[in-house]
């Protein structure tokens, strides 16, 4: 799979390459997966540039881990292309955290690094020292399947990087985990971005995503928007307005609740009646306006993997492009 | 309770697999079961050596049935014929009172054939040779010998538990190795082990060689018991008898992880491993002799690999059958072998990449020279 393949590497680096900078961009380009009748996947296109962290939102059945299996090599797309290293330089962490109950933490490892063809000597070195900044020696000796969430989480995410791949696909890798076993998981996962590895990892926390280099967000198999948290945000269309009460009317199928209050999306940009004045858009809302824009059809939904397809570069944050 | 009730039969129901085998099996397995238990021997195989086989041959009633004379042969020819497995009893003619010698391996023939002995009021001689079973008052007095060889006692547990140790392989080799393998797959590690770089060889041996060495440590243990316990002999050679459960761990494994491989979960896995063990127990000769099991069905031992395994493990435990003599059962465990295996390594390969045997892989994957598989 090399030879004229090349090409499209390379057309990838240069669209979303940052800066120019030659390291390798990992990633897919117009990816799409059907089961059966259902699209899991349409056209969706994801870089990830060594040395970042880069996220894929969504909500339920958004089509996260189903872009994550491709581009880890557990699942082959219909159509499109998937760039990724070879399997020995892939550290994957599928949903069901691919950790052996019945094993122990150190025969986790041990059977992983072997798995990946690690000398034995070098690979007790570094599973003692990722244990121990995960916190995890003391339960070394443990069986994983008697680890708390948190702690097998960290484990797995241990397991898929032991082998200091070129790529990391995280599926999920703090859903369930307790607000300092994340941070440890962060402090990993940072660690890992920082010597030069492309971190792609999928998510439900929105203020996780925001830490990242660039985020893509996907809504039932489509990409609404990519780029960094900023431009997204900045990309939003219309405006956003707080509201003490759930708006009448159209308006209703345009609003939602969060911290105690309403926030209503005006697509036009003009608060509408009953609003208690316009409001700054964080991700969270963005993301949702995004979700909202596909969902009214046509507005803005058009052309959202094109933003998608333009990565982590100049064309993103243009969430469902059409609008544009 | 109503809940529950409800919530079980929701279950069972989208449980196709499940449903069928409760409501299917059970009808076939009393169908074929049923025509395949019977301790009657209707025939018994009888080879006749000496001067006279060919007037003794010919008037032999049933249920003996000559399969071959050899006017040329001797006592030692009839042996031969009994330990090769070629004849269940064997009439040596001479000069003096015939010898009969009886496979006592072959239990329910055996006896059967002590049985008509017996029932001939009289002893007879044509042409100077005494014939069990012939008529009455024709020469002078004086019984055949009766031998009974390799289980004079006809002792029960010197038929079993050579056939036991493949009921034991078999337990290993398919329940417990079809569960291992179906394991991965509910724990969620065959994703895992998908994207790892091994080889689906790598992983398909991986997972079997444990069992294998169990199944040969468990295989030892129950020689060993059998041996000291049941005082079964062992007169053959050691290292056939090892090819032979090699070549039967072969199959049984290979039937584990192909059962593991259209299995969605450890339920169905052993529901399919039983249905390949209670054949293997009823049909094989294990306990009803072939020759008793009506033919309708007796087509189905010969597929089954404990058929071949009873049939080199009792040969080889008691009788001291060659390998040469035993070409047939490896033949045929290696065919069964090549194709269980060959069926296990394509299921097995898909079972690693289920995006190909799903969808088929149409999108690409670039990897970059020099980057590894």
């Amino acid at each position: 799979m090399t030879g004229s393949d090349v090409t499209g590497r390379d057309a990838v680096v240069a669209a979303a390459g940052p800066g120019g900078s030659g390291l390798p961009v990992w990633g897919a380009r117009g990816v799409c997966v059907d089961y059966g009748k259902t699209v899991a996947l349409s056209d969706v296109t994801l870089c990830a540039p060594a040395g970042q962290v880069t996220a894929v939102v969504g909500g339920d059945g958004a089509g996260k881990s189903t872009l994550l299996r491709c581009l880890a090599g557990a699942l082959a797309p219909d159509s499109g292309e998937v760039r990724r290293p070879g399997q020995e330089r892939t550290g994957y962490l599928p949903e069901s955290s691919g950790i052996y109950p019945d094993l122990t933490v150190a025969e986790n490892l041990d059977f992983r690094a072997q798995g990946y063809g690690m000398p034995r000597r070098l690979a007790r070195e570094r599973a003692a020292e990722y244990l121990d900044r995960a916190g995890l020696t003391p339960a070394a000796g443990r069986l994983a399947g008697q680890l708390s969430g948190g702690m097998r989480q960290k484990l797995a995410v241990i397991a898929a990087m032991l082998h200091q791949p070129d790529l990391i696909v995280l599926d999920e890798p703090t859903t369930g985990v307790d607000p300092v076993s994340r941070s440890g998981l962060w402090w990993l996962i940072a660690r890992a971005a920082a010597e030069g590895c492309a971190v792609v990892l999928a998510t439900t926390y929105l203020d996780e995503a925001e830490r990242c280099a660039s985020v893509l967000v996907l809504d039932a198999g489509i990409a609404l928007a990519a780029g960094t948290a900023e431009e997204i945000v900045a990309a939003m269309p219309g405006s956003l307005r707080a509201a003490a009460a759930r708006p009448d009317g159209d308006a209703a199928a345009r609003s939602w609740r969060r911290a105690g209050r309403w926030r209503v999306w005006e697509p036009d940009g003009e608060p509408g009646p009953g609003g208690d004045g316009a409001i700054q858009p964080d991700l969270t809302d963005a993301v949702t306006v995004a979700a909202l824009a596909v969902r009214r059809g046509g507005a803005s939904g058009a052309g959202a993997s094109g933003a998608g397809a333009s990565g982590a570069g100049a064309g993103a944050g243009r969430p469902a492009g059409g609008a544009e | 309770m109503w809940a529950m009730i409800v919530k079980e039969f929701r279950q069972v129901r989208r449980d196709r697999r499940t449903l069928a085998m409760m409501i299917v099996m059970p009808v076939l397995l009393l169908v074929v079961l049923g025509y395949a238990a019977s301790f009657d021997v209707k025939s018994i195989t009888v080879a006749v050596s000496g001067p006279q086989a060919g007037l003794v041959a010919g008037r032999l009633p049933s249920p003996f049935d000559v399969t071959t004379t050899a006017p040329g042969q001797g006592p030692a020819w009839a042996r031969d014929q009994l330990r090769d497995g070629k004849a269940e009893m064997a009439v040596v003619t001479g000069a003096g009172r015939p010898q009969v010698l009886i496979d006592g391996s072959q239990l329910f023939s055996a006896k059967a054939a002590l049985a008509a002995l017996a029932a001939s009021p009289r002893q007879f001689t044509v042409g100077g040779v005494n014939t069990p079973g012939g008529p009455a008052g024709a020469g002078p007095a004086g019984p055949p010998k009766v031998t009974v060889l390799y289980n004079p006692d006809l002792t029960t547990s010197a038929i079993m538990i050579p056939g036991l140790c493949g009921v034991v392989l078999v337990f290993v080799g398919t329940i417990i190795t079809s569960l291992g393998v179906v394991r991965e797959r509910q724990s969620g590690t065959l994703e895992q082990l998908a994207v790892m770089p091994l080889r689906p060889r790598d992983v398909f041996l991986g997972k079997i060689v444990p069992y294998f060495l169990v199944a040969a440590v468990d295989l030892t243990i129950v020689l060993a018991v059998g041996i000291a316990l049941f005082g079964v002999p062992f007169r053959g050679n050691p290292a056939v008898f090892g090819l032979g459960a090699l070549a039967f761990l072969f199959v049984t494994l290979g039937i584990g992880v192909l059962i593991s491989s259209v299995s969605q979960n450890q339920g169905q896995a052993i529901q399919l491993a039983v249905m390949t063990l209670l054949p293997q127990v009823l049909l094989s000769g294990l306990i009803f002799p072939l020759t008793s099991i009506a033919a309708g069905v007796r087509w189905i031992a010969y597929f089954l690999p404990l058929t071949y395994f009873n049939q080199i493990s009792r040969g080889v435990m008691l009788r001291a059958e060659p390998i040469a003599a035993l070409w047939q059962p490896f033949v045929f465990l290696a065919l069964l072998g090549a194709i269980v295996v060959t069926g296990a390594t394509l299921r097995f390969r898909a079972y690693l990449a289920p995006a190909a045997r799903e969808r088929g892989p149409r999108g690409r994957a670039v990897e970059p020279q020099g980057a590894g598989a």
